[in-house]
């Protein structure tokens, strides 16, 4: 049920990030969502893709630090409160988040929101019990 | 519990050793002030002749000599035998200034040989080993040294001297290579290597590795041992004294036992010269006083360490010294304080039970100095959260200042953004010196 995301380590120096992105395309790995978390001296980039196992095998091979984490994609009604009733429920089930980000989806009424919270089962739990939709992952991989 | 090569000479009461030393220093003494001008001239200023030296003891009449007396007698100057006796030659890199030349006579390079076995059966070796020199071959000591050392032995001696590292794997699975001799960044080079090929160390039959000639702390080298799953030991040695050789760590791992029977040391007050009790830190002197070419007499080798003459549990004798804690010469001052690499080296290693790889960059910002410390990311600490990797370098951070005393930038970098070496691993980069 849980998303496989890829984490990777990259310097903040000239061609890191391309580096990566060279390495997905020369292995034909298709990008479904990304995110950046900065600081001064480096970044982690964040990608849910196509293949996540894939993915960790090339990059590893390419001696790119990479990590595998699991992680929830919640679909939100695309409307005043949509993302709400997922953080409330959470919060009401003391399941904290470490981060999140969104991605757009080709469907015209629905965003993704990928979390990261310190307990995946509990967070689950939590949100389909308040209704809140849990995308599989293999819709995410395949959208 | 390995065999000791030469159970005479290794294991030999203090009152013979005593007795053998003092036999041969008086006799190279007046050898070298016969045969060499230039140490004559040195005694002469000193006021002191070879007559004064009766015993073992009175070593510490004789003046000191040091790189810049080898860079002054270039090339040939201290040499004590005719160049027509001179068999073999070897030098320093020179990257300080002018090369050090080494001189060999026939007798030097069978006594080379003689105090290499003793190393290479303090590592478990006898005549079925088989040994591979990944040490460079030519001016440099190391590859050689190890090479006549195996064959002393009746071992065989495999020189692939070092680099094309896929290749010496090929061979060391091979031929079936039991001692592996080379500098310990270089092993570890080895051993990665042999994991990315997808080799299993369970199929190679390595035993021993004998590993020297740059300072490396008891953490690499329990990560060597676990990575080639081996035994290792520690040489030492220097060109201007022989070479590898001059001493080695045997299975106690209590020092490096030095061939005090060929080679003298001395602790000294690298300030005044005076000479330190056993125990005490200092800079550590040798004197040679069985070799023929090139017999230094008390010469400073910059190296900082201690010696004790209490007998090893492994029944040798022969007088112990203690790591080097670094080199005088390659010691960094930051803002008054004094950092050795493998200070830092430690301090890593108390995080994590992964030697990760470091570069030191000293710089200077108008008038303070710098300490950047890059730490290579390995997959072991890596996380996808920030504030774990802002913790990790704030545990970095926090080890590093308690360790040196000092506050340092630490960066995490890349993997194998940090050049590798093949020969010596270069730690520091210093952008003061400009």
């Amino acid at each position: 049920m849980f998303v496989k995301q890829i984490s990777v380590f990259v310097e903040n120096a000239r061609g890191t990030l391309s580096r990566v992105t060279e390495v997905l395309a020369e292995n034909g790995i298709n990008i479904r969502a990304l995110s950046i978390a900065d600081t001064t001296d480096f970044g982690i980039l964040r990608l849910i893709v196509q293949n996540p196992d894939k993915a960790v095998e090339v990059l590893r091979a390419n001696e790119i630090t990479v990590k595998a984490t699991d992680v929830l994609v919640v679909e939100i009604d695309d409307q005043p409160a949509g993302l709400h009733k997922a953080l409330s429920a959470l919060r009401d089930a003391d399941v904290q988040v470490e981060y999140m980000y969104a991605f757009v989806t080709k469907k015209e009424d629905e965003a993704y929101v990928i979390l990261k919270s310190d307990n995946p089962q509990k967070a689950m739990a939590a949100l389909t019990a308040k209704g809140v939709r849990v995308v599989p992952a293999k819709d995410v991989y395949e959208l | 519990m390995a065999k000791i090569w030469n159970p005479e000479a290794e294991c030999m009461s203090r009152e013979e050793m005593h007795k053998l030393q003092s036999e041969r220093l008086c006799s190279k003494i007046k050898e070298i002030y016969e045969n060499v001008p230039y140490y004559r001239a040195k005694m002469d200023e000193k006021g002191v002749s070879p007559a004064d030296i009766r015993s073992v003891d009175d070593l510490s009449l004789l003046p000191f000599t040091s790189k810049q007396d080898l860079r002054e007698a270039y090339p040939y100057g201290l040499f004590a035998r005719p160049l027509k006796d001179i068999v073999e030659i070897h030098a320093t890199s020179g990257t300080t200034g002018k090369q050090v030349i080494a001189g060999y006579t026939k007798n030097d390079i069978a006594l080379w040989g003689e105090v290499m076995a003793r190393v290479l059966t303090a590592a478990g070796g006898d005549e079925t080993s088989v040994v591979q020199s990944s040490y460079g071959y030519g001016l440099f000591t190391g590859g050689l040294g190890a090479h006549y050392g195996a064959q002393t032995m009746g071992a065989m001696a495999i020189p692939t001297s070092s680099g094309n590292t896929e290749r010496q794997i090929r061979l060391m699975k091979d031929l079936g290579t039991t001692i592996l001799c080379c500098t310990p960044s270089y092993a570890t080079f080895i051993g990665e290597t042999i994991r990315d090929m997808g080799l299993d160390i369970s199929e190679f039959k390595l035993k021993a590795g004998v590993f020297g000639a740059e300072p490396w702390t008891v953490e690499m080298k329990r990560e060597l041992e676990k990575l080639l799953n081996i035994k290792t030991i520690d040489v030492y040695g220097l060109t201007e004294i022989i070479g590898p050789g001059v001493g080695f760590s045997c299975e106690k791992e209590c020092g490096i036992h030095i061939s005090e029977d060929h080679f003298i040391p001395e602790i000294i007050d690298p300030e005044t010269g005076e000479n330190l009790p056993d125990g005490t830190l200092g800079e550590l002197v040798f004197t040679c006083v069985t070799k023929e070419g090139l017999p230094m007499m008390r010469y400073r080798t910059r190296d900082i360490t201690s010696i004790t003459h209490e007998p090893c549990e492994c029944g040798r004798t022969l007088v112990r010294m203690g790591k080097i804690q670094g080199r005088s010469d390659d010691m960094l001052i930051i803002r008054g304080v004094n950092v050795f690499p493998s200070q830092v080296e430690s301090a890593l290693l108390d995080i994590t039970d992964v030697a990760p790889y470091y570069m030191l960059v000293v710089d200077r910002e108008g008038t303070r100095d710098t300490l950047e410390v890059q730490v290579e990311m390995s997959p072991e600490f890596f996380s996808d959260e920030v504030r774990q990797l802002e913790k990790l370098e704030k545990e970095i951070y926090e080890k590093l200042k308690s360790a040196l005393g000092l506050a340092t930038k630490v960066k995490l970098v890349a993997p194998k953004s940090i050049a590798r070496s093949e020969g010596k691993a270069v730690r520091v980069i210093d952008k003061r010196k400009k």
